[in-house]
């Protein structure tokens, strides 16, 4: 039987992780290095790095003496993927074959992509031929208008598509994506739960897996995300604010009869 | 005892290095046929389509070097998700490619008209050893292995079947044919189990 997953996504900027609220508003909150160990120890079922640096600055603002300090993504994940004994899927800057490469090449297990994929989806065929639909991992971030309807927006939330996410993760799918990340916009970093409709709907759309992210705010979201169609359930914020938020994510979700990996 | 694990251009290699060192093993990148020579054991990791994977072999002579590593020299050799398929007869992604033909068989794309069964088959699924198999030495239960494919290994001689597998119908998790071995699963990427699964390909035949 295979198990309904429960992975946590970092995000990353200027080297340094962060939590986020809405797109918007970014505040530090560890080092990216530190927190891999911690995961690994716990043994979850698998980690999404997302590097949001919106420009090429890397400087690491606040120096943590117990660990190396890095300041290039890539250095990052190649010391992260030492200590992760688990799927690692990495995002972020992604725009070409090569991009993916250097990727895969420090351990990185799968690649997600957002923006560049909206504007270049032949990048989507093209890295699905090379690197198999398996490792692909097309990201939608989603934005809900007040009269129901939704449209994707890329370049971190700023630019409106015009696309409805439906019709996007049907293009993905039909190009080679292996699998949907959906992020809600309006619900990042607020913790009322995941967008249910929107998950429903491209569960719906799609064969392939769906990760489910954005509005978790008690660990009873994971299992309404699953019922709603993912076949995985991904949240920031909460395992960085809550303790032991992997046991008690997953007691939630046995609570509510879905089956997952017991460790 | 030298593990060397093939860079043939496809795939996580520094994963599985990265997984062997946690379990204390010198895992070497190999990424000249001839240094097979120095191997006390051989990992043929892989992500990626199968013809691409058959090519990157010939083209470098890994494929001749194999023959001559695990079929004269007896070496145990291990081959992960799409190392494990590259053993096969032949791969049917994107037409009819040969394999290795190490283990006789095809490998097909998994179909499954339930929505429930969503594919690529993604995640952590319970593999059911057969007894005897050599790398579940010391498992007394099923355990979860992490998954990632959309094609599965069909093997001509069922008695190769080391582990199952099941997602809409039961499907084939790993392999072993005398020193040959193969998962599709990523031992690499499945935390305990996993790494207990390389520690008996290590410690297969180690004297």
């Amino acid at each position: 039987m295979l198990k309904k997953r429960l992975i946590p996504v970092l995000l990353l900027q200027n080297g340094l992780l962060v939590r986020s609220e809405t797109f918007s508003i970014h505040q530090i909150i560890g080092n990216p290095i530190h927190e891999v160990e911690r995961f690994n120890q716990w043994n979850v079922d698998e980690l999404i790095y997302l590097d949001i640096t919106k420009d090429d600055n890397y400087d690491l603002r606040r120096a943590d003496t117990k660990v190396k300090e890095l300041k290039n993504p890539l250095d990052i994940l190649e010391e992260v993927s030492k200590n992760c004994f688990m799927p690692l899927t990495w995002g972020g800057k992604i725009k070409n074959l090569e991009d993916m490469r250097q990727r895969f090449l420090r351990g990185a297990d799968k690649v997600t992509i957002n923006s560049e994929a909206v504007r270049n989806p032949r990048l989507i065929v093209e890295s699905a031929r090379t690197f198999g639909s398996q490792a692909i991992v097309v990201s939608i971030d989603v934005l809900r208008k007040d009269d129901g309807t939704n449209e994707v927006y890329i370049d971190g939330g700023k630019t409106p598509t015009g696309l409805t996410s439906e019709h996007w993760a049907k293009q993905a799918e039909s190009y080679g994506a292996g699998e949907i990340l959906i992020q809600s916009i309006d619900r990042d970093g607020v913790g009322c739960g995941y967008d249910l409709e929107l998950i429903r709907s491209i569960a719906a759309a799609v064969k392939i897996p769906i990760i489910a992210c954005s509005g978790v705010g008690d660990y009873r979201h994971y299992a309404q995300g699953i019922e709603a169609g993912a076949s995985a359930v991904a949240a920031a914020n909460i395992w960085h604010f809550k303790e032991l938020s992997d046991r008690n994510g997953k007691r939630a979700m046995v609570k509510a009869g879905i089956d997952v990996r017991v460790v | 005892m030298v593990v060397m694990i093939i860079d043939y251009g496809m795939g996580n290699l520094r994963s599985v290095a990265n997984a062997f060192a946690a379990i204390n093993v010198d895992a070497q990148i190999c990424s000249q046929p001839s240094q097979l020579n120095f191997a006390d054991r051989i990992i043929l990791p892989g992500v990626g389509a199968f013809g691409e994977g058959m090519a990157n072999l010939r083209r470098n002579g890994w494929d001749e070097a194999i023959y001559e590593q695990v079929l004269i020299k007896g070496k145990p050799f291990l081959g992960i998700c799409l190392g494990m398929q590259l053993l096969a007869t032949t791969g049917t992604e994107h037409g009819n490619t040969e394999g290795l033909n190490l283990i006789g068989g095809n490998v097909e794309k998994i179909t499954s008209e339930a929505i429930e069964f969503r594919l690529p088959h993604i995640g952590w699924n319970s593999v059911s050893p057969s007894e005897g198999s050599q790398l579940y030495r010391g498992f007394k239960q099923a355990k979860d292995f992490y998954f990632v494919h959309s094609y599965a290994f069909i093997p001509q001689d069922v008695s190769v079947v080391s582990g199952v597998c099941d997602y809409y119908t039961d499907f084939v998790a790993s392999i072993e044919k005398d020193n040959i071995f193969g998962t599709q699963y990523h031992p690499e990427k499945s935390q305990h189990a996993g790494l207990a699964v390389l520690e008996n390909f290590v410690l297969y035949n180690a004297g």
